[in-house]
């Protein structure tokens, strides 16, 4: 039975998450589940209507649950096509997310009034609209470093009510009663009024058949065309950029035009009218008509859009977020009880969350065609990706439950830190020009992402011997001799792989600005870890630190490596601040003085820590962490 | 005196100095990087990476109170050549430790020539503009030029530095000497408002009796140390011939039309201007492209097609600048860094940099010790662990398993 019940663990989880990977299933007769896979541009990339949903949600509420009026929960999809075709419906979602208290009482709000406390619709906040731009045009003039936290706010509020109003503009232009039906009308009257000569039309627009409406619809599609949001149409397989998909309010411009209808535009206008009428079948027949004519035209397209729709939809990094805090929880245990039977568990946990990372960061790769670090988002994946990674191997070789516990904690921490990040929006975003070189995201970034992630493994590898041996008696001479081991083996492949990250940045550098060098912070940030690292190293060899010594400085590594990886973005100067945050400042400085609170306690005299304390007063107390085999081979410790 | 030297010698050379460098220059870097907030990139190089000492100001005393980037850098080279010199002692364990440590002596030195050595410059170009000459950042240089013969022109340039004093500037080219009255670092201009009858001016006359100073005021502004401003510099100066005074003139580097005047049957123009490095080539602008994503403004790339003469007539072709793809020409680097004026106008980085090779070496050095160093490493773990399955055949370690076995292997991770 111990034999089997690790691999019964496993089991369980790898069904768990097959699960996560089945279709989603349509709660109505609308075939949500195709709408979403429907492929657009938005912000340069094509994506499915899927992501848009889901992102826009994040950006504007936080979370990706939408809960009607009636307590009816709804896909992101059918968030949106509410938005896009039911602006009565959606108007009364309660999806905006509200948390200042100035802000609320700017707008006549009581957390009360809110879902959550925090949550209000569109529809309770329509009176106060003009007040709340008249506040975000003000705090527009502040420069953006300078604004207080209600001008940020209020920014951020009104950006997430233009992003919706954008949305809504998308398929319908504002402000008119029937748009479809007026569509239908136009396609009727369109041959016979393109066969008029136009300078009759000119001449008294009003006289000739269908005249004023189209004058009226070319207004409303130019509207349309200059604050949509989505651009669904994909262009004609003879035009030059086949990157240069438009929007709908672009489409009908050029069919007045020209008096071609676009089937795609005509597609859209018959789904949406059928989601508003309440008509399944059409919804569906239009859906189907627009899927075939993409997947004969863009199967590329439309193949990446389905597989991201269902990237989506199973949320593997939710998934091993969820895994890592069993690995953490059953690996503690271990250390109190039956150490061989929850270690094997928790190990197994651990490789299956790892692979599942992995995936996601494969997928992700994939879809955007790019190595896995781009922005800060993806290098927090990646730096919890490496760091597990080689937890893994720590805890392949050793077998003492540490690596398991300090990857449960290291991976959650950076999913966490992902998840937060990605309510900026998309989190795949387009490159921005001078960071566009595939190559040296690949090895630059890479490396010195992996350097990160060894420099924070040794610091929460210390942080473990800290807390175990000062609170527990759990930590033996032996263990404590292992970890020791661990840390001063991985500050070894953090120093080499943030050298060489560095060292290939400053390559970068020359090749593109013609200096290796420039003292820009975001280099400094890099140039600390790695003389950071040095300094562990050096001290090491010297002798003049034993095991508690290198933890001490391992722990103190992780605010370096956290200050180099966002306290520069924070600083807003120089060439690398391309991602700029200020809410996170706060997070920071409160992880800082964690670890200095764990260095002061680390340095309680050890005849004080629990575990050593009866080892103490043998004669033989063997946690002295005596010399460990060298890592690169010099400078052997005094004996 | 001896005993003394060789304890001197012995703390130089120690491992104890590494670590005590190592910690001051982390110090150093990082207080340097939070003060690129308020004192921009250049000023914070100047201050606190080429310096001996840093000094505060503490009223109107400044007190030295911090090693400077040359005093680490010079003692952290003097350490680790030092420990070379008297430590050294060649073993095989240690030869890749050796090898990236002489990588870091190679790095260390480039740096150091690199601030000596390397200069900064832009090129603005507008569409179908030719340029020889590249303009620097931050100084600035009052250019008197001989403009009679149509032929060519004669320059005589002087720094910025000399405007700023109270001394008279005389060179044996030019016929009159030059008198500073007073300098701006960083100024902007107005028109003044034309005097009329019955409506007098509230601001004083200018003290410019000759040229466009005359008619413009000088509004003095806080120096600037933004990464995307420039100071503007503006000085009144007198110019004086041996018989009669040529007139107050105010310079400026907003100036755009030349100041011109007559002095002995020759005529000269004045101007305050950013310092030119004259190239022995051309750059022209044929076209500037900024390309975004597709239904976005997020720049997609930037790139300008130029044409490159040579003046000695050998080299006269096209060529593409845009981002990751600089040009590199007799010693220059051109890059992309900017634009103006509606997509018409390049901005382009112009930086010389004969130390580039530096770094370069010093990463194949420290790669091959570092690459060298893990395989030696490997190679001895490996016949480690050989050695210890012939020895006990019978208590092999099955697996790398058993729970805190001590033979386990334990630097396995590098």
């Amino acid at each position: 039975m111990k034999k089997l019940l690790p691999s019964l663990a496993a089991f369980v989880v790898i069904a768990g998450l097959v699960a996560t990977l089945r279709a989603p299933r349509n709660p109505e007769a609308y075939d949500i589940a195709a709408f979403s896979q429907l492929p657009t541009l938005v912000n340069g990339r094509i994506k499915p209507l899927d992501t848009v949903a889901r992102t826009s949600l994040l950006t504007i509420q936080g979370r990706q649950r939408v809960t009607s009026a009636d307590g009816r929960s709804l896909a992101p999809a059918e968030w949106l096509l509410d938005v896009l075709h039911r602006p009565a419906q959606a108007d009364s979602y309660q999806t905006f997310e509200i948390v200042h208290p100035d802000v609320l009482a700017l707008l006549n709000l009581t957390t009360e009034q809110g879902a959550g406390g925090k949550r209000f619709s569109l529809q309770q906040m329509l009176r106060s609209l003009p007040e709340l731009d008249r506040q975000a045009r003000l705090a527009d003039g502040v420069e953006h470093a300078l604004r207080s936290t209600f001008q940020r706010a209020i920014v951020q509020l009104r950006n997430a009510v233009l992003l919706y109003q954008h949305l809504q503009t998308s398929l319908v232009p504002p402000g008119t009663d029937d748009f479809f039906a007026q569509l239908e009308q136009l396609e009727r009257l369109l041959p016979a009024a393109l066969q008029t000569p136009m300078t009759a039309g000119q001449a008294s627009p009003h006289a000739s058949p269908g005249g004023k409406l189209i004058l009226e619809m070319g207004t409303a599609f130019a509207t349309m065309e200059r604050f949509a949001f989505l651009h669904p149409i994909p262009p004609a397989p003879t035009a030059p950029d086949q990157s240069n998909w438009k929007t709908v309010g672009a489409a009908w411009s050029e069919t007045l035009e020209n008096g071609r209808i676009d089937p795609a535009a005509r597609d859209f206008a018959t789904l949406g009218r059928a989601w508003r009428d309440r008509q399944p079948e059409a919804f569906n027949a239009a859906v189907a008509s627009h899927q075939e004519h993409i997947d004969a035209a863009f199967p590329g397209v439309h193949t990446r859009a389905i597989v991201e729709t269902r990237f989506n939809s199973s949320q593997p990094f939710y998934s091993s977020a969820v895994l890592y805090v069993i690995t953490f929880l059953v690996g503690v245990f271990a250390w109190l009880k039956w150490p061989e039977l929850l270690g094997n568990i928790a190990f197994r946990i651990v490789v299956i969350a790892f692979a599942v990372t992995t995936l996601g960061i494969l997928t992700r790769m994939w879809l955007e065609a790019r190595p896995p670090v781009t922005n800060l988002y993806s290098s927090a994946l990646f730096v919890g990706w490496g760091a597990v990674g080689l937890c893994v191997i720590l805890e392949y070789i050793y077998r003492n439950a540490i690596g398991s516990v300090a990857a449960g904690l290291i991976g959650f921490a950076t999913l966490l830190i992902a998840h937060h990040l990605a309510l900026g929006g998309d989190t795949m975003e387009m490159m921005r020009a001078v960071l566009d070189s595939n190559f040296w995201l690949a090895t630059h970034v890479v490396t010195i992402t992996v350097g990160y992630s060894a420099t924070f493994l040794a610091g929460f590898l210390a942080i473990i011997y800290v807390m175990r041996g000062l609170f527990t008696r759990s930590l033996d001479a032996r263990t404590a001799d292992a970890i020791g081991r661990m840390i001063y083996g991985i500050v070894c492949f953090g120093t080499f792989f943030s050298l060489v990250g560095t060292v290939l940045g400053g390559i970068w550098a020359d090749q593109s600005w013609g200096r290796f060098w420039g003292w820009d912070p975001k280099e400094n940030g890099a140039l600390i870890i790695v003389i950071w690292n040095a300094i562990i190293l050096h001290a090491r060899w010297g002798g003049y630190v034993r095991t508690r010594g290198l933890a001490v400085l391992a722990i103190f590594g992780n605010v370096v490596t956290a200050w180099s990886w966002f306290g520069v973005n924070m600083l807003g100067v120089g060439l690398h601040s391309y991602g700029f945050m200020d809410a996170a400042f706060w997070w920071l400085v409160m992880f800082a003085f964690s670890q200095l609170l764990i260095i002061a306690a680390a340095s309680v005299p050890m005849e004080y820590w629990r575990s050593f304390r009866s080892a103490a007063s043998k004669p033989a107390a063997a946690h002295s962490g005596r010399s460990s085999p060298p890592c690169l081979g010099v400078h052997r410790s005094r004996p | 005196m001896k005993e003394f030297l060789r304890s001197l010698r012995d703390s130089l050379i120690s491992l104890k100095l590494t670590i005590a460098l190592l910690v001051l220059g982390m110090v150093l870097v990082f207080t340097a990087t939070l003060d690129q907030v308020n004192l921009g990139i250049w000023t914070v190089q100047e201050k606190y990476f080429r310096s001996f000492v840093i000094y505060a100001k503490f009223g109107p005393v400044a007190l030295p109170i911090f090693p400077g980037g040359y005093t680490i850098g010079g003692l952290l080279l003097v350490n680790v050549i030092g420990a070379y010199v008297y430590k050294f002692k060649f073993i095989w364990r240690k030869a890749g430790i050796l090898l990236s440590h002489f990588g870091l002596i190679v790095l260390l030195v480039g740096e150091l020539l690199t601030g000596l050595w390397q200069r900064d410059y832009f090129m603005r170009l507008d569409e179908g503009q030719t340029r020889n000459y590249a303009q620097s950042f931050r100084d600035h240089e009052l250019a008197i030029i001989d403009i009679t013969d149509r032929a060519f022109d004669e320059v005589v340039a002087f720094p910025e530095k000399l405007l700023t004093g109270r001394r008279e500037i005389q060179h044996a080219k030019l016929p009159f000497r030059i008198i500073p009255d007073s300098f701006y670092p960083n100024a902007l201009l107005q028109v003044r408002p034309p005097e009329t009858e019955g409506h007098r001016s509230s601001f004083p006359p200018s003290i410019a009796t000759a040229g466009a100073g005359q008619h413009l005021l000088v509004a003095p502004q806080p120096i600037t140390y933004k990464q995307d401003e420039r100071n503007l510099p503006t000085a009144f100066l007198e110019i004086k011939a041996p018989d009669r005074s040529l007139g107050m003139w105010l310079v400026s580097t907003q100036l755009n039309a030349p100041q011109v005047f007559e002095y002995a049957d020759r005529s000269y123009e004045i101007a305050l201007r950013p310092v030119r490095s004259y190239k022995p080539f051309s750059l022209t602008l044929l076209k500037f492209s900024h390309d975004r994503y597709a239904g976005t403004q997020i720049p997609k790339n930037f790139s300008s097609r130029l044409r490159l003469q040579t003046t000695d007539g050998t080299e006269d072709r096209e060529v593409l600048v845009y981002m990751n793809n600089p040009l590199r020409h007799s010693g220059f680097t051109f890059y992309q860094s900017g634009f103006e004026n509606n997509d018409r106008t390049t901005i382009l980085q112009v930086v010389h940099n004969p130390s580039w090779l530096f770094p370069y070496v010093a990463t194949v050095l420290m790669s091959v010790g570092l690459t060298l160093q893990f395989c030696l490493h490997l190679f001895s773990f490996v016949g480690h662990r050989r050695a210890l399955t012939a020895a006990k055949p019978s208590s092999a370690p099955t697996a790398a398993g058993t729970r805190g076995n001590p033979s386990t292997p334990a630097a396995a991770t590098v």
